[in-house]
């Protein structure tokens, strides 16, 4: 019943260093997350023309 | 405007506390700019996604998935929904965290905001013990052993497939959903945290 | 330059403003997420490994079928020897005084000696099966425990093997009510004998998830090929390639480093750790120094750039 454009249903990859180890899957995903965070920090929020140096 | 009767301080600590303009406003204090204000909406979002996918799945019971395009396609939106609801929660979180955005007489809202976060993962989790399949076979067999050192076990059997699927389907949204509202009440009502100062308490901005 | 004013946080805010539309806000960001995971359905699909049952237990490895069938009537599985919720063969995980395993006592009773080996042979209409389990009722516990041990010690000595002969009779009817067992589970009437044994309709796998869950070597295999064991962080893994539960990094984290690892009381230990970090995070706003990290990192600058850019002119 798959019909995934990117196959995922093969053994997965794990990276592992002394006690921890983890997915590619996982890893990936707490990557998209943590690329996200810094994405929202960094990235100017547009304005809009009202605001500006009003004080009002 | 309250009485003394019931019905009156229930008025008062409730509706009489929002106003229409807190609970849809069309204005925003000026530093609400940026992108990390929007990951509570997302949040939302992916919690609608959630519950939409997860309808879908309910129509036709707990096995369809495994024998129908549709109804795995529909597994797999559940799935994605909820990868996205944790990342979208927890960016959120960050965001909240860094914000010191309990300040103010918001502790409730961080509160609420963490017990949100609490209930989803126990509702995820009994999710994946109710796939009927070897990865649900293999999670309550592992599970029961943490619930059952907890006593839960006794009560919450994650082998009873019957017990997780209403578990799941009924009540833990329900429980989330309720403190999801409340979380969002308290949002709208107490408005968005103003920027930490220098002296670490007190938000600079407003002029005479 | 404009003065600068001292704001108390809790009051609503009376400076500048700027316009918003919360509805729309709220539609973009819903059609948008319906957009991402309706795609990344469509893109990777999510995992299906169809479930195993008794019957391929016994057809795949009939040996360590044979082995775990020996050992629930020698009392020597995880669940003979589990206690509480099931049984009393054990005395629950604690901590300290703490034993909450014991005090919520034995809610589900299984006795996997008879629930799952003898009582599912009795439902087998084979006068072998019926005699030796006769034969296993009328002695007494000590006797049936001889058989048993010995029975199971053959077994591991005859490593990959079913079943072995016993031509000085030290085994009593064990070898024939295992061997009996182990043609009920290839014929897939164990399943339905452990799953209906209680009700009629069931929705309840209580008895077969645990007697699956006694197998080492194929139930437990397959999970350890998949990454999914407690020790190989399987907590949050999933089968295949999909991402799994990475939101229970920490829980899981525990499980791999000592005290915990090696502690009978592993389970108790880390569940109410992880029951007090959360109601940490919960009272962060009460907890002094903590509570003070997005001040002393100001991560916030960066959040707020505009509006202090604004206010320093």
């Amino acid at each position: 019943m798959h019909h995934a454009i990117i196959n995922l249903n093969h053994p997965a990859h794990y990276i592992g260093l002394g006690p921890f180890s983890i997915s590619l899957g996982n890893l990936l995903i707490i990557l998209a997350m943590c690329i996200v965070f810094l994405a929202a920090l960094f990235i100017p929020f547009p304005h809009s023309d009202k605001e500006g140096e009003d004080q009002k | 405007m309250s009485t003394s009767s019931w019905t009156g301080r229930v008025r008062a600590a409730t509706l009489e506390k929002m106003k229409p303009e807190d609970l849809l406003p069309e204005e925003q204090p000026a530093y609400v700019a940026s992108w990390i204000y929007i990951f509570g909406v997302l949040t939302l979002a992916a919690l609608f996604m959630l519950i939409f996918s997860g309808l879908v799945l309910t129509v036709e019971g707990p096995a369809w998935w495994h024998t129908s395009t549709i109804g795995h396609y529909w597994n797999s939106v559940h799935l994605w929904s909820v990868e996205l609801f944790f990342i979208f929660m927890v960016v959120h979180l960050w965001g909240k965290f860094w914000m010191a955005a309990w300040r103010g007489k918001r502790t409730a809202t961080w509160i609420t905001g963490v017990l949100a976060f609490g209930t989803s993962i126990i509702t995820a989790f009994t999710g994946y013990v109710i796939q009927t399949n070897f990865d649900s076979q293999w999670i309550s067999t592992q599970a029961k052993d943490g619930f059952n050192a907890m006593g839960i076990g006794a009560y919450f059997n994650a082998l009873n497939t019957g017990q997780a699927i209403l578990i799941h389907v009924a009540l833990l949204p329900l429980v989330v959903g309720v403190i999801v509202l409340w979380h969002v009440l308290l949002v709208r009502r107490k408005g968005v945290v103003p920027p930490i100062d220098n002296d670490g308490t007190i938000a600079r901005g407003a002029k005479k | 330059m404009s003065p600068k004013l001292m704001v108390d946080p809790s009051k609503k805010w009376s400076g500048p403003t700027r316009p918003y539309d919360l509805v729309k806000e709220i539609v973009v960001a819903f059609v948008a997420v319906a957009l991402l995971a309706g795609g990344l359905a469509f893109l990777f699909s999510s995992p299906d490994d169809p479930a195993v049952t008794l019957k391929s237990w016994a057809l795949t490895n009939s040996a360590d079928f044979a082995v775990t069938a020996t050992g629930e009537l020698a009392g020597t599985t995880t669940s003979a020897g589990y206690g509480a919720p099931y049984n009393t063969a054990a005395k629950g995980q604690h901590f300290g005084f703490i034993k909450l395993q014991d005090w919520a006592g034995v809610r589900i009773p299984i006795d996997p000696a008879n629930d799952f080996v003898v009582k599912p042979l009795l439902m087998m209409n084979d006068s072998a099966a019926s005699s030796a389990v006769a034969e296993w009722s009328s002695a007494n516990a000590d006797q049936q425990s001889t058989w048993a041990t010995a029975y199971a010690d053959a077994l591991s000595k005859a490593e990959g093997k079913d079943s072995v002969a016993d031509p000085s009779g030290t085994f009593g009817p064990v070898p024939q009510m295992v061997a009996s067992l182990l043609t009920m589970a290839k014929s897939g009437a164990l399943d339905g004998a452990l799953i209906t044994s209680d009700t009629p309709l069931p929705t309840d796998f209580t008895k077969s998830l645990l007697f699956l869950g006694d197998s080492e070597g194929y139930f437990a295999d397959l999970a350890s090929k998949q990454h999914l064991s407690g020790d190989q962080w399987g907590v949050m893994n999933e089968t295949g390639s999909w991402p799994g539960q990475s939101w229970l990094w920490l829980f899981s984290f525990w499980y791999q480093i000592d005290p915990f690892k090696s502690s009978d009381n592993a389970d108790t230990i880390v569940m109410l750790l992880m029951g007090v970090l959360t109601l940490g995070l919960m009272l962060l706003p009460f907890i002094p120094l903590l509570r003070r990290i997005p001040y002393a990192i100001p991560v916030h600058r960066l959040i707020w750039r505009d509006w202090y850019r604004k206010q320093d002119k």
